[in-house]
C-alpha cells in the first residue's frame, strides 16, 4: 500500500526535506509472462491498466513504453477537456470521460488539477451559428450542458475578444459548456501509473516493441527491445504509431498520421480565464497555471512521424489568434512543438477487438484523444477483459470501416481536423 | 515545412501543394462487383508507413498538375519525384 498523498505526508515528508518520498512507480524488469500486455505508456494506455486491474482484477499485466511515460501525445496536447459533441454515440462517449475526470483526482489521490473554467466555441458565420445551435440541442438532449450565447454574452464571458463586426470573420455567437475545462497533462499519467503500480501492474519503460508473434489467429506475445514476452491480450494504445504496430501483426488499419501543432507564449499575468476554440478560423486558446498562454494550432494534411509540422500552419493560426485577440500583438512565443496523431476518415477514434483474437486496438484518436482518456481506459479495459465492447464504445469497431456505420464527426466536432 | 521539386515547375516551397495521400491505389474496374469488405480496403484502409511511403501531390499554387513523390515519413526527406502513370521507383 502506497503513503497517501496528503497535507499530513506533505508535512511530515518537509522535515526530511522531501527525500524520502516513496518512489511512484517501481521500475521493474519484464517478466515471462502476463495475463495481458498494454503497449503505449501514454495516459490512455496507462488508464487502461489501471482500470484492468482495478475494475476487472487483472493484476498480472504490463504496461510497455518505447520511451518514458507520459512522454509522448500525452505531455504534447493542450489539455482541454469538453464533451459536447453532436452525435449520440460520441456524446455518450466523451461525457462518460468527463464524468469519470470530475471525480479522477480523488479516486487517483493525485491531484490533476482538472479545472471547470468553461470551453466555448466561436461562431463566425451563418452556417456556423446554424450548426453550432444545433449542437447545442443535440447535447442538451442528451444531456450535456450547453447554452448558446450572442455576441455581447460571449464579449462578457471573455473580455478579450475582438467583436467588432469589422473583421474578417466577425464573431457571431458561440456555445458555451461550462462543465468543460482543462487537465495537468502529465499528472495524469502519472497519477494512472502510480495507481496501476500500486495494483501490481508493471510499467516497463524503455521498452520498444519490435514484433508480435502470432499462432495462425491467436497472439501469442511480443517482442520487446528487453526480450520476448508472452500474452494472450494485447492492447495497444500507441497513438500516431498506431498502424506500425498494426503492420506487425500483418493488420492494415484505416489511420493516417499526421503532425499537430502547439505552441506556449512567455507566461503572464491571469489573462484567459476560460478556454476559447474557433472552428472557422481554426483557433484556440487557454491560460496555464503557469500564466502561459497555450495555443493549438492545426494539423499537416500529409502523413509524417517527424513530430515536426509546418511553419505555414503556425502562422496561420496565430493570424487568427491576433485578430480575434489584439490584446496578444506584442507576446512573444516560448516553445513550439509537434505530435503524431492518427487521424481515422471519420474523425473518431476505434476501441475494438481486431480479426485477430486477443489482438485489441484503441486507436484514431487524431485530434482530441486527451479529453477521452478516463472514459478510454474505462471502456478498452472492459473490451479487452471481456472481449466484448462495452455499450459506450461499441459504436466505435473497426468493423464500422466495412458496413459504413460511420461516427462521423469531422464537421461536428468543435475544431475542423 | 520542406522543398518540393515539382517536376513541371521546379523547386517549391511544400505550403504551395497539396498531399493526397497514399500512391498507387488502382480504382476498382467493376465497382459493382466488390464486396463490403473490399470496398473498406479500396476507400479506407491505409499502409500509413513509417519510412518510405509513395504518395500523390498536387501543386495546387502552381501549375495545379498531380504527381506522385517517394517520401521517408520519419523525416520527411524526399527521395524521388515522378509523374502520374510512371511506376515507383526501386531504391
Amino acid at each position: 500500500m502506497k503513503n497517501k498523498y496528503s497535507i499530513f505526508s506533505l508535512i511530515k515528508n518537509a522535515f526530511s526535506y522531501h527525500e524520502n518520498w516513496e518512489k511512484a512507480w517501481k521500475d521493474p524488469a519484464p517478466k515471462k509472462e502476463y495475463e495481458a500486455v498494454i503497449i503505449g505508456g501514454g495516459g490512455h494506455g496507462l488508464a487502461s491498466a489501471y482500470y484492468l486491474a482495478k475494475k476487472h482484477n487483472m493484476k498480472n499485466i504490463a504496461v510497455v513504453e518505447k520511451g518514458w511515460i507520459g512522454g509522448g501525445n500525452t505531455g504534447r496536447n493542450t489539455t482541454i477537456i469538453r464533451s459536447n459533441y453532436l452525435w449520440d454515440a460520441s456524446a455518450g462517449l466523451y461525457d462518460h470521460a468527463l464524468k469519470i475526470w470530475e471525480g479522477l483526482s480523488q479516486e487517483l489521490n493525485y491531484n490533476v488539477m482538472f479545472s471547470q473554467r468553461g470551453v466555448m466555441n466561436l461562431a463566425h458565420n451563418l452556417q456556423d451559428v446554424r450548426d453550432l445551435k444545433r449542437r447545442t440541442h443535440a447535447n442538451r438532449l442528451n444531456g450535456i450542458d450547453a447554452v448558446y450565447l450572442n455576441t455581447e454574452e460571449v464579449k462578457k464571458f471573455c473580455p478579450i475578444i475582438n467583436t467588432s463586426p469589422n473583421i474578417r470573420y466577425p464573431v457571431l455567437g458561440g456555445t458555451l459548456q461550462r462543465r468543460a475545462g482543462t487537465a495537468r497533462h502529465d499528472a495524469v499519467a502519472w497519477g494512472y501509473a502510480r495507481g496501476a503500480d500500486e495494483m501490481g501492474v508493471d510499467i516497463i519503460q524503455n521498452c520498444e516493441v519490435k514484433g508480435i508473434k502470432r499462432n495462425g489467429d491467436c497472439v501469442e506475445g511480443i517482442e520487446t527491445t528487453k526480450g520476448f514476452i508472452k500474452t494472450k491480450k494485447i492492447g495497444v494504445v500507441a497513438a500516431g504509431h498506431s498502424s506500425v504496430i498494426a503492420n506487425m501483426a500483418g493488420l492494415k488499419l484505416p489511420l493516417e498520421s499526421k503532425p499537430l501543432q502547439a505552441l506556449v507564449s512567455e507566461p503572464v499575468k491571469p489573462i484567459i480565464d476560460t478556454v476559447v476554440m474557433s472552428n472557422a478560423v481554426h483557433a484556440y486558446v487557454s491560460q496555464s497555471d503557469k500564466g502561459e498562454l497555450v495555443i493549438g494550432a492545426g494539423t499537416d494534411d500529409y502523413v509524417s512521424y517527424s513530430q515536426k509540422g509546418s511553419h505555414d500552419i503556425v502562422e496561420g493560426t496565430l493570424n487568427a489568434i491576433l485578430e480575434l485577440y489584439p490584446i496578444f500583438s506584442r507576446m512573444r512565443m516560448l516553445r513550439q512543438w509537434g505530435g503524431i496523431v492518427d487521424i481515422c476518415p471519420d474523425a473518431s477514434p476505434i476501441i475494438s477487438k481486431t480479426s485477430i483474437k486477443g489482438l485489441y486496438f484503441n486507436c484514431g484518436w487524431g485530434t482530441g484523444g486527451f479529453k477521452a482518456t478516463p472514459g478510454s481506459g474505462d471502456l478498452f479495459a472492459h473490451t479487452i477483459a471481456n472481449d466484448e465492447p462495452h455499450k459506450l464504445n461499441a459504436a466505435f469497431n473497426i468493423n464500422r470501416f466495412v458496413s459504413g456505420d460511420l461516427v462521423d464527426e469531422h464537421g461536428a466536432a468543435a475544431v475542423a481536423h | 515545412m520542406f522543398l518540393i521539386n515539382c517536376p513541371f515547375c521546379g523547386e517549391r516551397e511544400q505550403s504551395e501543394f497539396k498531399a493526397g495521400g497514399e500512391a498507387h491505389i488502382v480504382r476498382p474496374k467493376q465497382p459493382t462487383e466488390l464486396s463490403d469488405d473490399e470496398w473498406a480496403e479500396y476507400l479506407f484502409m491505409r499502409k500509413n508507413i513509417k519510412g518510405v511511403q509513395f504518395e500523390r501531390w498536387n501543386h495546387i499554387h502552381g501549375c495545379r498538375k498531380w504527381f506522385n513523390m517517394a517520401r521517408d515519413t520519419s523525416n520527411d526527406q524526399i527521395k524521388a519525384v515522378y509523374k502520374m502513370g510512371e511506376k515507383p521507383p526501386v531504391k
